[in-house]
């Protein structure tokens, strides 16, 4: 019987010449990350349980994001604790400020992370990188701990969910539009355990920064690990940046699928999560009566430079609705760069927004943007659930950044093409 | 192993969000984190749950986020079972990691009311609802998980190798 892309990879970690669904394994991984909030955790279990040593300390990456720039004392101390840890195993890619970024757009830009390879991160995004054709998984800190000691971890092999893309994006949309779409049909345990698998033509047509952005989201359908087939769009991405071997695996011809999902690109939409769960979906133009406080442009979705582009070009020589605060975010320092160099920064302060260091703040409701009772968000982030980003009666709603600059431009939740 | 308490109920997706809000996780210690355990969704929970206590789910128990520190403060508050249709995939991994006995069963989760007096019996799986007089049968753990679980966990099973 014939594997899919992700059972190929796992095989091959796990040094088998096959694996089938439901096959429990113990793989080998390329790399483990954890952050300033699941590190901590791992590094209390990897002491308490005497280990004294990594299984390679190039292949472990130590990203403090989420309350960083430390938000209070108790996450400096969290912070402090990862540095020491760091310095005492010379962890080669500890990310701290003035180098760091959102982990899931940091590994993928620095070349950590590529095509074939095994990843776990104690962060549930880190399922980002099968974009790249990479098996990648989020996990808790104890598998990061186990990951940290022994370079490996165990896995069940899933079966999976085939994702057929055909056609083409249209004007205003994004992979942030597809994958809501995608999750608005199946449902947040649509593809439970599963791998969601995408291929067709239109998939090769989407662009590197739009496979991050779906791939980042399989987590929200309930999903392991989301995967892109590798094309010439991912080799040129990853060339000059991942300077490990680049292994190429493809699905088999009669690899089975639990159920394969046919989504014509051409069709889709600005879309929008409404409260409280990510399949919540509506068209972003049946939502013009929503009235907003606060919108948040950035994160591991969709902080990346075709993001901040994207509400660029919306927010040119515009200003926001009076009464709405707008709040822009970077997510890494190459691309907070980029967005000085290429002008960006100077079209969103114009345009009344703040742009912040890249941090994942208010995304989880860490700070940098929590909100009071009752105030609704129009966000770039993944998650709308009860309390998220602040106030348990605050509402979010889930759209892609232009949906999200058009909105802060009205005030209301606003179709980008209605600008 | 037996288990025995009054069961707190919950609907379908539980996220870890409401388990234990991110604004509590510039901590790592387990007590501090149980102080605040389900309190977007059940501000009461901690003053009412009593050790050995019972929760249990709907579908899709504990989505969103890898955080750990979900199962950890549901452990740390007293709880000794999670009884849910389904889990969410990272926390049914970092249950078992942990020691943090759950169980999947449709019929108890959908027949199992708030405050029913439930025993939960880990050798046979099966699940005794005192308040009802009923009884419901749990899927057993794959062998693999069975021998984690009865190491004492992920990280006892590794270093003992």
């Amino acid at each position: 019987m014939g594997m899919t892309m992700t059972q190929k990879i796992l095989a091959s970690g796990a040094g088998l010449k096959s694996v089938v669904a439901g096959q429990l394994i113990r793989a080998k991984l390329d790399m483990v990350l954890g952050n300033d909030i699941t590190s901590p955790v791992a590094i209390n279990e990897f002491e308490r349980f005497g280990f004294d040593r990594v299984f390679d300390r190039s292949r472990i990456s130590l990203v403090m994001d989420h309350f960083v720039p430390n938000k209070d004392i108790k996450a400096a101390q969290q912070t402090k604790q990862c540095r020491i840890f760091a310095d005492k195993y010379e962890i080669e890619n500890y990310f701290d400020v003035g180098d760091m970024g959102i982990e899931h757009a940091l590994l993928p830009e620095k070349g950590l992370v590529g095509p074939g390879d095994v990843v776990i991160g104690a962060d549930s995004h880190t399922c980002t990188y099968g974009a790249l054709g990479a098996f990648s998984t989020g996990v808790g800190s104890t598998d990061m701990a186990a990951g940290m000691a022994t370079g490996e971890a165990w896995f069940k092999v899933p079966s999976a969910v085939k994702i057929y893309l055909t056609g083409k994006l249209p004007d205003f949309c994004s992979g942030k539009d597809v994958i809501l779409h995608i999750i608005g049909k199946i449902g947040v345990d649509g593809a439970l355990y599963k791998s969601m698998e995408f291929c067709g033509e239109g998939a090769h047509g989407l662009s590197v920064d739009d496979r991050l952005c779906i791939c980042n989201m399989a987590i929200e359908a309930g999903a392991k690990n989301g995967i892109f087939p590798v094309d010439d769009k991912t080799l040129e991405y990853c060339s000059g940046r991942v300077k490990h071997e680049i292994k190429t695996f493809e699905a088999d011809d009669d690899a089975e699928y639990d159920e394969t999902i046919e989504i014509n690109l051409s069709d889709i939409q600005p879309t929008v999560a409404c409260p409280h769960l990510p399949e919540n979906t509506k068209n972003a133009k049946e939502l013009s009566s929503v009235k907003i406080d606060q919108v948040v442009i950035g994160s591991c979705t969709n902080g990346r430079l075709s993001d901040m582009k994207a509400a660029a070009e919306i927010l040119k020589g515009r200003h926001i609705a009076k009464g709405v605060r707008c709040i822009v975010i970077p997510a890494t320092q190459a691309v907070y760069l980029d967005c000085i160099k290429l002008g960006y920064t100077e079209i969103f302060v114009n345009a009344g927004c703040v742009v912040s260091t890249p941090t994942c703040g208010p995304c989880l409701g860490g700070y940098m943007g929590i909100l009071a009772e009752d105030e609704t968000v129009v966000a770039t982030t993944n998650r709308n659930f009860v309390g998220r980003m602040g106030h348990v009666t605050s509402k979010i709603y889930l759209a892609s950044p232009a949906t999200a600059a058009a909105s802060a431009l009205k005030g209301y939740v606003c179709d980008p093409r209605e600008v | 192993m037996i288990a025995h308490g009054k069961a707190h109920k919950y609907g379908d997706n539980v996220d870890t969000d409401v388990i234990i809000p991110a604004r509590y996780l510039n901590t790592a210690n387990h007590k501090e984190l149980a102080l605040h355990c389900m309190e977007d969704i059940d501000k009461d929970f901690v003053n009412k749950v009593n050790a050995g206590d019972i929760m249990v789910g709907g579908a899709n128990f504990g989505c969103g986020s890898s955080r750990e520190h979900a199962p950890i403060a549901i452990k740390e508050s007293g709880v000794s079972v999670v009884i849910a249709k389904t889990f969410a995939r990272i926390f049914y991994r970092n249950a078992i990691n942990i020691g943090l006995a759950i169980l999947e069963c449709d019929e108890a989760s959908e027949k199992i009311e708030n405050g029913d007096d439930v025993e939960v019996d880990f050798d046979t799986g099966v699940i005794t609802n005192h308040t009802k007089g009923e009884s419901y049968k749990a899927q057993p753990f794959p062998a693999f998980i069975q021998e984690i679980i009865s190491k004492g966990g992920l990280l006892k099973s590794i270093s003992e190798k």
